[in-house]
């Protein structure tokens, strides 16, 4: 039975959740030295463009398509069965089509997610293939998996609201790998790479803030409480992180910086996405607050120790918000907030935070290994970073023949 | 004919030019550059990375001017941007073999002012 309520919440959290890609692209393209915006900006709006075909040609079937196996099937390739008659399993109230484009909106920005860790040395044809092969190969086997009909994660009891493991923990691994294997940038050494313009990454933080209200109140998939309770912990979460990193770096540092608290902000949306339908506030505060702390610790102390690459810190940001995230789920879970859910650790329930654990595990050890594998086949097939002259030139120019900012006029 | 190019802080730009504009020294050319000297530069930090011995904002002037008013812009512009730190910036003072106007064609010294 539609609910026209329930669909037009949907239809707008769908649109909410695609402004988060190129809210990504405004903190992202911010973050890197001038010759490289565009780079960034077209990574993510070609994203858009791809994984937009992908998923209603075959991303959404092997996502969705109810089935056992390590993939959801093809029985929904092409939107084939996929009309407007609601598929109960995942949502009641509104037209199939609509859980399918508001799905898509998280196979988009999911591997845009990635991008600050290759960012500024990444061959665009390579980037093109390496997206395409990590969103059918990794994004789309742990999708169905955790939220799929016969998804063995699913089956497990694993708690994921809106995509802590399957966007965030998963994305975040795959930076890390690609960092590792794709080393440094030129001179980064001699030469700490500033942000070119801060205000963008305001901007983008401002954008992706707005946008995470679809993300996680639009996951109930329906205008109800638990959206509301989804709404209300997203941006409590939030505050409270970009107020702790705030913090964190007056004590480390001696100032706190707007690039902090942006930061911060987006490692509190991170952490509490999988935990929004099912933890209230107080719990919001604590996931908020802490997570600033270890992303903070990831990206200051971590980082520069082990001396991978990641340029924009998709992995300290990403995978550390979304690992807390997941676990605290498993802490702060409560049947009172979401009787579909379950209750955590501190609602008595131990076994949820070795569940939650596992599945955790489980994303880090997949994506670390295909992502690997992936990288590696482009590597061999096209080559994946650019020529040092090309990266030394920026990749606005040696990429794509133009350039964001002119001299004169 | 002399030209003056002048290496000072961005932020004492306003008290400079009112110390020009004193003198009757009306004509400057006025850039943005990057440098420094013995300054050291305020650190800057991003996620934790620190910044240091970063190339500075500097403004960077040039004035063209007939002897007679070398002196009176030289301590304009030491006026204007002293504070007594390191930084303040420099001046240097080159000859000028010519100088056109181009809207008329005179040459010289007439052409400056």
């Amino acid at each position: 039975m539609i609910n026209s309520g329930d669909t037009a919440w949907v239809l707008i959290s769908s649109a909410l959740v695609l402004l988060m890609t190129p809210g990504l692209a405004f903190f992202y393209g911010g973050m890197v030295r001038k010759k490289n915006i565009l780079s960034v900006l077209m990574q993510c709006f070609i994203i858009m463009c791809v994984l937009s075909l992908q998923w209603v040609l075959f991303g959404y079937s092997l996502s969705f398509a109810p089935n056992q196996g390590f993939w959801g099937g093809f029985n929904w390739v092409g939107l084939k069965n996929v009309g407007f008659t609601p598929y109960p399993d995942y949502a009641a109230t509104i037209p199939h089509q609509a859980f399918m484009i508001f799905q898509a909106m998280f196979a988009i920005i999911t591997p845009a997610l990635i991008i600050g860790a290759f960012a500024e040395r990444m061959k665009f044809s390579a980037f093109l293939l390496f997206t395409l092969l990590w969103a059918t190969f990794v994004y789309d086997p742990l999708c169905h998996w955790v939220w799929g009909m016969g998804g063995w994660l699913r089956n497990l009891g694993a708690l994921d609201f809106a995509g802590g493991t399957v966007v965030h923990i998963n994305a975040g691994i795959a930076a890390l790998v690609t960092a590792l294997i794709l080393g440094k940038r030129v001179n980064l050494d001699k030469n700490v790479p500033t942000p070119h313009n801060m205000p963008f990454v305001v901007l983008g933080t401002g954008l992706l803030w707005f946008g995470w209200f679809g993300f996680n109140a639009g996951s109930a998939l329906a205008a109800n409480g638990l959206a509301v309770n989804a709404f209300v912990v997203t941006n409590t979460a939030a505050a409270a992180a970009g107020l702790s990193w705030a913090f964190v770096e007056w004590i480390h540092n001696g100032k706190p910086t707007i690039f902090g608290v942006c930061s911060g902000a987006v490692a509190g949306l991170v952490a509490i996405t999988p935990a929004a339908g099912f933890v209230s506030v107080i719990p919001a505060i604590i996931i908020g607050l802490l997570v600033s702390v270890f992303s903070f610790i990831a990206v200051t102390v971590i980082k520069p120790k082990l001396g991978y690459d990641d340029s924009l810190d998709a992995f300290g940001v990403h995978c550390v918000g979304g690992i807390w995230g997941a676990l605290a789920t498993g802490l702060f879970a409560s049947k009172l907030v979401n009787p579909a859910g379950a209750d955590g650790l501190f609602f008595g329930n131990p076994k949820q935070l070795i569940i939650q654990a596992a599945a955790v595990l489980v994303t880090i050890g997949y994506t670390f290994i295909v992502t690997l594998v992936i990288y590696k086949l482009v590597d061999l097939l096209i080559g994946v970073r650019v020529k040092k002259e090309e990266e030394l030139i920026g990749l606005d120019l040696t990429q794509h023949h133009e350039r964001a900012y002119t001299v004169l006029e | 004919m002399k030209l003056i190019i002048a290496i000072i802080q961005p932020s004492k730009l306003e008290e400079v030019k009112e110390e020009l504009y004193r003198q009757e020294v009306n004509l400057i050319t006025v850039s943005e550059v990057m440098g420094h000297g013995r300054q050291k530069g305020i650190t800057e930090i991003y996620r934790g990375a620190k910044e240091t011995g970063n190339l500075l904002r500097k403004i960077r002037l040039e004035i063209a001017v007939n002897e007679d008013f070398l002196e009176p812009t030289i301590k304009a512009i030491v006026k204007g941007a002293k504070t007594g730190e390191t930084g303040d910036g420099k001046i240097f003072v080159l000859d000028l073999k010519e100088c056109i106007r181009i809207r008329t064609e005179e040459r010289g010294g007439v052409a400056i002012g």
